[in-house]
């Protein structure tokens, strides 16, 4: 047995310091009938034995490192500097368990503590949590707040339908129960049409808590939302920004646009993308929102010898306290995500992250006015964008993707699965990963599979 | 500049560790045209540290020093069963072909994922008894909410709406009562009787046709196994009601009982307390939820399953599917794959000998520690205890509380148990050794509790001043929430 | 303990003052939530409470208490200084921490000093 070191003759002297004869005996509460069940499990395997299993597992798939990756769509292939998975490595953070322990944890909370530094810098917000599970949950968690910051007494929650499919999902789930009322959420309405702001401004009204948009937007669109936000502002409504935290390298905050929440997906902060988890969700909103908003929070204090210190605090907000009275359940977070996206921060800084949102926006633009000059394919959306854009293509985007598969190319993500309008439209992401020579590559089989 | 109300700064934060034109990593020159920027779209200024990589790899280098941890030491916190974390599951999970894998890839890409997924599926419903399992919740926390989704669902999907209650034991984690008053529930709380069982009176008189279900965390959080679990299930069953499980405990029943055949309908697992994903300082954990076949259909979607049957020569083809009736997603993507490949290399290793072999052992640390502790402190539910026990911090003609004596036990090298829970017990002390603690250490560990009881009495100021050894003392917790300081930087203070 | 024997009192530890109308947490409130961060009342001049309603949520360092209504009746203000300054519950939980003051409400049904006195005592025990 691995990871157990009781040894036959050390559980005899236990079993008789406990006043049993056999380790069956401390089992008399579970009903007999139903005890030790044989478990139909594949017989042990051996160290050596899992890593080469594991191994032939992870070799079967392919991944972004060998394929070329145009595959955006919430979770982004970006460059991990070595570090970030060194510090990582740190039994001393990746083994301890939530800072409750202040005397003994300060490594994690001061970590935690300048995470949330970090996410209020980069998104212009006045304080941050110490994250959420994702982009989606943190957007549902958005709403939980705001029905807490009402009690209860608005009903509606606007949503754009250029959010993310699979947060609105979450959402829709999130508000079975909750009496609330989602406005919005019609991915139909989306055409190559203008939408967004002016489609959804309608929609609020004196009994909406919250408006929730997406910066950019699940197209990769970026608008400027001070006048959406000054108009429900005017009617007393919250609105929560689900940010990209590679673009606000280079973008207008939505703080300064005058958001009341920005939440977002925290993976593009060098977090692997790893099959969709663990990923982190962020969280920021205005100081006078804090005793509102769910999640652990870090303050600063000093200790009993004057020493400047860290502890969780406001912990009579949480579930372990206020139960059901409580803004959200959430107990777990992604405290080692958010160490990933700190230290991700902290090696780039000011310099390194603008690079990165520079190099993103410059090549997803020679991507998308090469597609374009290429008969047949042509802008979805006349809005300016990030390092994401929408394309409608001359074929169905699923003979697409399957000829670039071929070609050893992911393709982006077949909008018509969302959209329905948006058939035969294809969302293309390029990041710093992506060369000159691979997306020329892309451009060269979108014209053959044009002519065949 | 400094007086000696400054407090003394012991580690700069990034931000005054930051140096104007410093970098930590840069980036090649853009290979393409560069494109107009839009100019009415940019940020003003992006005030992040400036910094080298040797100024960020020592900054945290020292901060991890400040940490307690499994790796570090023993780590006794009952109810988060801190056992050791493999380091092959880590590698596992960085292994390229999973960690480089988007999560938006074409099934036939990333079948070795889907595999993965699936066994581990089947082996949670085997370890379980459940018919099926979704790996989609994040933490304990959203395996709940998802659970009781589900349960909401299952009413509904039969016409009945009126219920409107969700029967919680005074003994449950903050967890259960939140994540069902998310959801609109009004909670009943079920009181504990004097062996730390359910209720059952209460549970009785509280059961009718407004009850949801039942919450129960079994073994509870002081450690025991409901003498009357059939029974209990069995009331709350016959009032129309279903029971969930909170899986926080799974660890005491590996190869000991299955909860599906005990009768509960819905559980979570905790993959990071039960199968070793570490707890990385608060998360990410992973919480899939088995359900029992008359609740499958509610699952979230999606799951992962056989989209094509293979044969002889050709492996089946792994895909999603939706559950017919489903609650919905509860997150984007698929769960924390990089939890499911830790706790799939972990299950890979024990088989099914192995996993009885873990609850057994977690067990008898437990009973083990108890045993040697019953005479220093009072167990106020004294019977035998399952993997952990809750012991009463206070001891005889001493006015120390269990606060005292928790941080008197770091000055000996311990991370105290849990405190103030459960709280139905006054000054608990929740103590939980898991499996991977060898006598050596719990015979040092209950030393320790032994002598701090001692000093308890001869020296009590030791312990109310204490922790003396680690870096840290005692922390003024009412500054930090009156100053309420949350960032190193505020917007507005730019420039100042 | 500071019980006045002026006041009313509720077994969910509120004070009511029949003179004044005014509505507050008690000091044994007070001292057993310890240091008390947050305040939010959330009732507004002008509703009508009903008793047993909630009427404030508070935090303390270590713990969370719902407020509830001692009375029926109609409130007429809401103390607004509370909320940047919830200290003054635990400093001054009969004066300046009162939350909300009720008009024409009956009292009848809550306790006096003396049964409230003995009601604390119970609990401590």
């Amino acid at each position: 047995m691995t990871y157990i070191p009781i040894t036959p003759t050390e559980r005899e002297a236990m079993l008789t310091a406990i006043g049993v004869s056999k380790i069956e005996d401390l089992f008399q509460d579970v009903p007999a009938s139903y005890r030790f069940p044989k478990l139909n499990l594949p017989a042990a395997l051996t160290e050596m034995e899992v890593a080469a299993e594991l191994g032939e597992l992870a070799a079967s798939n392919e991944t972004v490192r060998e394929l070329v990756s145009f595959l955006g769509a919430g979770a982004y292939n970006h460059y991990i500097p070595a570090a970030v998975d060194h510090i990582l490595r740190r039994g001393e953070f990746y083994t301890a368990y939530t800072p409750y322990q202040p005397e003994i944890s300060q490594g994690t909370l001061q970590a935690i503590f300048e995470y949330q530094s970090l996410i209020c810098a980069l998104t212009g917000m006045e304080v941050a949590n110490a994250s959420h599970y994702d982009g989606a949950t943190s957007v549902a968690e958005s709403v939980n707040m705001a029905y807490a910051v009402f009690r209860g007494k608005r009903t509606k929650v606007v949503i754009s339908p250029a959010v993310h499919p699979q947060y609105r999902a979450t959402l829709r789930t999130y508000v079975q129960g909750m009496g609330l009322t989602l406005a919005g959420d019609t991915p139909e309405t989306v055409t190559s049409d203008e939408v967004t702001a002016a489609h959804i401004e309608p929609l609020i009204d004196e009994n909406t808590a919250l408006v929730i948009v997406q910066y950019p937007d699940f197209f990769g669109r970026i608008y400027d939302y001070t006048a959406l936000i000054e108009a429900a502002h005017a009617k007393g409504v919250l609105v929560c920004v689900a940010a990209n935290p590679i673009a606000l390298g280079l973008l207008k905050t939505p703080g300064e646009m005058g958001a009341d929440i920005v939440v977002g997906e925290g993976q593009p902060l060098g977090i692997p993308l790893s099959f969709g988890g663990p990923y982190l969700g962020f969280f920021a909103t205005r100081k006078q929102y804090v005793h509102k908003m769910a999640g652990r929070l870090v303050g600063e204090t000093v200790d009993n010898r004057g020493q400047r210190a860290y502890v969780l605090t406001l912990t009579a907000r949480e579930q372990h306290i206020k139960r059901e009275r409580a803004t959200s359940n959430i107990c777990t977070n992604q405290g080692l995500m958010a160490l990933a996206s700190a230290v991700y921060l902290s090696l780039l800084g000011k310099t390194g992250l603008r690079q990165v949102a520079e190099l993103c926006y410059h090549k997803a633009h020679y991507a998308a006015e090469q597609i374009i000059k290429i008969p047949g394919f042509a802008y979805c959306f006349d809005t300016p964008f990030f390092h994401e854009f929408a394309i409608c293509c001359p074929r169905p985007v699923a003979e697409i993707n399957a000829y670039l598969l071929e070609h050893g190319i992911l393709g982006g993500y077949d909008l018509g699965r969302d959209y329905p309008a948006l058939k035969d439209h294809l969302l293309i992401a390029v990041t710093e990963m992506n060369t000159k020579a691979e997306i020329d590559a892309l451009v060269e089989l979108l014209a053959e599979v044009r002519r065949d | 500049m400094t007086d000696e109300r400054t407090p003394k700064v012991v580690e700069p934060t990034l931000f005054e560790l930051s140096s104007p034109g410093r970098v930590g990593v840069t980036f090649p020159e853009p290979d393409v045209p560069r494109a107009k920027l839009p100019e009415s779209l940019l940020r003003a200024e992006l005030p992040l540290p400036e910094l080298s990589e040797v100024d960020v790899i020592r900054h945290y280098m020292r901060l991890s020093r400040f940490n307690y941890s499994v790796d570090g030491g023993f780590y006794p916190l009952g109810s988060c069963t801190m056992k050791y974390n493999p380091k092959i599951n880590e590698d596992m999970a960085r292994l390229p072909g999973f960690a480089f894998t988007h999560p938006l890839q074409p099934i036939e890409t990333v079948q070795g994922n889907l595999a993965l997924m699936y066994t581990l599926q089947q082996w949670l419903k085997e370890i379980s008894g459940f018919a099926a399992v979704t790996l989609q919740p994040a933490a304990g926390a959203h395996g709940e909410l998802t659970g009781v989704l589900m349960m909401r669902a299952y009413h509904h999907a039969r016409g009945d709406t009126k219920r409107t209650k969700m029967l919680i034991p005074d003994s449950a984690h903050g967890t259960n009562p939140a994540s069902s008053g998310m959801i609109g529930l009004q909670i009943v709380q079920i009181p504990s009787d004097r062996r730390g069982n359910v209720d059952l009176a209460a549970l009785k008189a509280a059961c009718d046709e407004t009850v949801v279900g039942l919450m129960l965390t079994n073994p509870n959080t002081l450690g025991l196994f409901d003498e009357h679990i059939e029974e209990v299930i069995q009331i709350v069953h016959d009032c129309g009601g279903l029971v969930y499980g909170d899986g926080a405990n799974l660890n005491a029943l590996l190869g000991i009982v299955r909860p599906g055949d005990l009768g509960f309908d819905v559980m979570h697992f905790n993959l990071h307390k039960t199968f070793s994903t570490p707890h990385g300082g608060g998360g990410p954990g992973s919480g899939p939820v088995g359900a029992a076949a008359h609740l499958a259909d509610f699952l979230p979607s999606p799951i992962v399953g056989i989209v094509e049957e293979g044969d002889d020569e050709t492996p089946p083809l792994y895909g999603f599917i939706e559950p017919k009736q489903s609650i919905g997603r509860v997150k984007a993507f698929h769960g924390h794959f990089g939890m499911m490949v830790r706790a799939f290399t972990y299950i890979a290793m024990h088989g099914a000998d192995g996993l009885r072999a873990v609850a057994e052992n977690a067990v008898l640390n437990a009973n083990y520690l108890l045993a040697r502790l019953r005479h220093a402190y009072h167990i106020p539910y004294d019977r035998i205890c399952m993997h952990e026990f809750v012991a009463e911090g206070k001891v005889e003609g001493s006015d120390v509380r269990a606060l005292d004596i928790s941080k008197r036990l770091m000055d000996y090298g311990f991370h105290p148990p849990t405190n103030y829970f459960p709280l139905i017990v006054h000054e608990a002390l929740m103590i939980e050794p898991t499996e991977t603690e060898s006598k050596q250490t719990l015979d040092a560990f209950a030393d320790a509790l032994i002598r701090i009881a001692e000093e308890a009495k001869t020296q009590p100021e030791l312990l109310k001043s204490a922790p003396h050894k680690t870096p840290f003392g005692r922390m003024d917790e009412v500054k930090a929430a009156r100053d309420l300081v949350l960032c190193c930087w505020l917007p507005e203070e730019k420039g100042s | 303990m500071n019980i006045p024997s002026n006041l009313m009192y509720t077994k969910s530890d509120e004070w009511f003052d029949p003179a004044t109308g005014k509505v507050g947490l008690t000091d044994y409130a007070q001292a057993q939530l310890s240091d008390i961060v947050f305040v939010e009342i959330t009732v507004s001049a002008g509703d009508v409470v009903e008793v047993g309603k909630p009427i404030a949520s508070v935090e303390s360092v270590k713990a969370a208490a719902e407020s509830y209504a001692p009375v029926s009746g109609k409130v007429i203000a809401v103390n607004e200084d509370l909320l940047n300054a919830p200290e003054t519950l635990n400093r001054d939980p009969y004066g300046a921490g009162w939350l909300i003051q009720i008009e024409g409400a009956d009292p009848s049904g809550l306790m006096d000093a003396a049964a409230y006195e003995k009601y604390c005592e119970e609990r401590t025990h």
